[in-house]
């Protein structure tokens, strides 16, 4: 398939950049310019035949795309919250699998072992993690627990200088090519602790997961334990319990926020070019009065969401941000996104279902997207119990 | 070694060109700016890589802009540049430019000056041959290769048909061009390390302007393109003698 040239321009109706600062604006370019060179020449086609850029790791860990707000000691940028949710933004512009790699890195592998990891296991495996030179995934969901993570089923067991680790995990983005996997599993006690996992432990797979018509150029896969030594310092000494993995789907969920609006922003800006140069009934479609309805909302929601990002990078940043408020992001973005990239698509007619425009794989894409990291109906649960002190979700 | 790089500020390659105060300036409103890809992708960027060969170079930049230029500059740093001068002064005559560079380079004591081949807003082209003349150095313009072996430098030239190989030995001043070097992306650890990096603002030493600009001319708006069958000659004929006057 031809490389597209990726024209991409920007919507921002509400001089949203006048609220960044130049740091910032630097951050985007850098981040834009490289989706530009390096992704959206080749993204398609990986996807097309359901295969991971596998290069794109080395270029994320030079550009600092992971563990961007983790501290410089440790390899990462030390940037603000709302120059790594740009980053975000700008991945997914290209695809959401890219911004997967990079959100499953920094925020479910780098971010658990900076924020509960001993003072070793940061030394170990940070630096390498930032640079890209090693791949980590995050295992939390299980074949029978995805919405309901306390009920797993995977287990560790004390084996004096070693734990046992036993049970099955599936879904789990970058598996198939990770070094490192930060593993949650239960002890004796019930209790869910984190585990870091190495390439080559005995009895450790990552059989990947086919057949997917989403996130196709990012690799998925299963983790099965079977009866895995795991030396007791792998273990995360810095927490216990459900808050371990939910505090790291915060930070996960923050850059979803960002980055599905990042591929409604290529959605909108792909269908607004298509609707000036495609001409039916003898003038361009963007003329017709139902082209610029789904146009105007279309806008109007990349608007709002891209406001709301910006408030919640500027709590995240100030340290007051609630998880409830990151979870309404996240939902809010993903289900623009998903109307939005339907509405492009059917804008882009018959050309909107072929490889040639990037419409169709950002709409199959963002079905995983609302999915993952919490569902659609779980985040409005979560805001639902918020504001009412009810529990629905049992 | 000290390396010395102009950079300027000018529009994106997308911006939209129109004019105020009745044709004689540019209209700067809504637009964005970069450096000057020649300064940029070129001449900074074959610094770095000569200062990637050589730690112990230090890589200056300059700018003759107000300070609405900083943000390029930053962005320069945040590539690879180990300090930046600003000249605060807006003015667009190339002489007055020019030697508010040279008193600066006079005073840095520079090894190679690097500039691009010509800016992309104002096509002068005539920075680097007029900061030679007022330093004294050897000049080699349009160069799309430089090596370095100790002192001397072999330089390859752009020249109708075909290329031209100088050497010049060090200090020289050197316009770059394609071939010289790659874009690359500032990185987030480059981005970072330039907040700190210093940028030291002088005020500009007393210079004529020697020439001013009297007005701007937008080229004539694209006709539009009529398409003639590939049988209908008479047709074709007809608008080229009825319509273009060309026959």
């Amino acid at each position: 398939m031809a490389a597209r040239t990726d024209l991409f321009t920007s919507p921002d109706y509400f001089n949203v950049d006048e609220l960044l600062t130049e740091e910032h604006k630097m951050v985007r370019e850098s981040v834009r310019n490289y989706v530009k060179k390096e992704i959206s020449p080749i993204i398609e086609d990986y996807a097309q035949r359901a295969e991971f850029p596998l290069q794109i790791v080395r270029q994320l860990g030079e550009l600092g795309c992971f563990g961007p707000t983790v501290p410089e000691q440790y390899g990462g940028g030390g940037l603000d919250y709302i120059s790594y949710g740009l980053m975000m933004q700008e991945l997914e512009r290209g695809d959401s699998g890219v911004r997967s790699t990079a959100s499953v890195q920094g925020s479910l592998v780098m971010f658990p072992i900076y924020a509960y990891g001993s003072e070793e296991q940061k030394m170990k495996y940070l630096p390498k993690l930032a640079s890209g030179e090693w791949l980590g995934c995050f295992g939390l969901t299980e074949p029978n627990h995805g919405s309901d993570p306390s009920s797993m089923l995977t287990t560790i067991r004390d084996a004096g200088d070693h734990v046992i680790l036993n049970g099955a995990k599936m879904w789990i983005s970058n598996a198939p090519f990770s070094q490192v996997a930060v593993v949650w599993a239960k002890n004796e006690q019930g209790e869910i602790q984190g585990v870091i996992l190495e390439r080559g432990m005995e009895g450790f797979t990552t059989p990947t997961t086919h057949g997917k018509w989403s996130l196709r150029a990012s690799a998925t896969g299963e983790l099965v334990f079977d009866n895995v030594k795991v030396p007791k310092e792998n273990i995360l000494p810095g927490v216990k319990g459900l808050k371990g993995p939910l505090s790291c789907l915060t930070k996960a969920r923050y850059g979803i926020a960002w980055g599905a609006v990042g591929a409604a922003m290529d959605c909108y800006d792909t269908a607004l070019r298509y609707s000036k140069e495609r001409e039916q009934f003898g003038k361009p479609i963007g003329g017709f009065q139902l082209q610029q309805k789904k146009l105007a909302e279309m806008l109007t929601e990349i608007t709002k969401a891209q406001l709301l990002n910006w408030r919640l990078g500027v709590l995240m940043n100030e340290g007051k941000v609630t998880p409830q408020q990151v979870s309404m992001a996240k939902r809010n973005a993903c289900e623009i996104a998903t109307n939005i990239a339907r509405d492009a698509r059917q804008m882009l007619g018959g050309m909107g279902i072929t490889g040639e425009y990037p419409v169709m794989r950002h709409m199959m894409n963002l079905e995983s997207v609302i999915t993952y990291e919490g569902t659609h109906d779980i985040h409005l649960l979560i805001t639902g119990m918020d504001v009412t002190g009810f529990n629905a979700f049992k | 070694m000290k390396i010395l790089v102009c950079i300027s500020k000018t529009p994106d390659t997308t911006a939209k060109i129109a004019f105020t105060d009745n044709n004689t300036k540019f209209d700067t409103g809504g637009v964005q700016w970069i450096i000057n890809p020649y300064d940029e992708w070129y001449a900074l960027v074959r610094a770095i890589e000569l200062k990637e060969a050589d730690p112990s170079a230090v890589i200056h930049l300059i700018t003759v802009g107000a300070a609405d230029a900083e943000p390029i500059i930053r962005k320069a740093l945040a590539l690879g540049g180990d300090e930046a001068i600003r000249v605060n002064a807006d003015n667009h005559d190339s002489y007055y430019i020019a030697s508010q560079i040279a008193e600066v380079a006079k005073q840095g004591g520079y090894d190679l000056i690097f500039t691009g081949k010509e800016t992309i807003d104002y096509n002068g082209s005539s920075i680097g041959g007029m900061v030679s003349e007022l330093l004294g150095l050897p000049y080699v313009s349009l160069a799309a290769k430089f090596e370095l072996a100790g002192n001397k430098a072999t330089i390859t030239r752009e020249i109708e048909g075909g290329e031209e190989v100088n050497e010049v030995e060090l200090p020289v001043l050197v316009s770059c061009q394609k071939g010289m070097a790659e874009q690359r992306i500032p990185n987030m650890k480059g981005i970072m390390g330039a907040r700190t990096k210093p940028l030291k603002v002088v005020e500009p030493v007393a210079v004529d302007t020697l020439t001013s600009v009297v007005g701007f001319g937008l080229p004539p708006a694209k006709a539009g393109v009529k398409l003639v069958a590939p049988d209908n000659v008479e047709e074709l004929v007809r608008l080229l003698h009825e319509e273009v006057k060309a026959i």
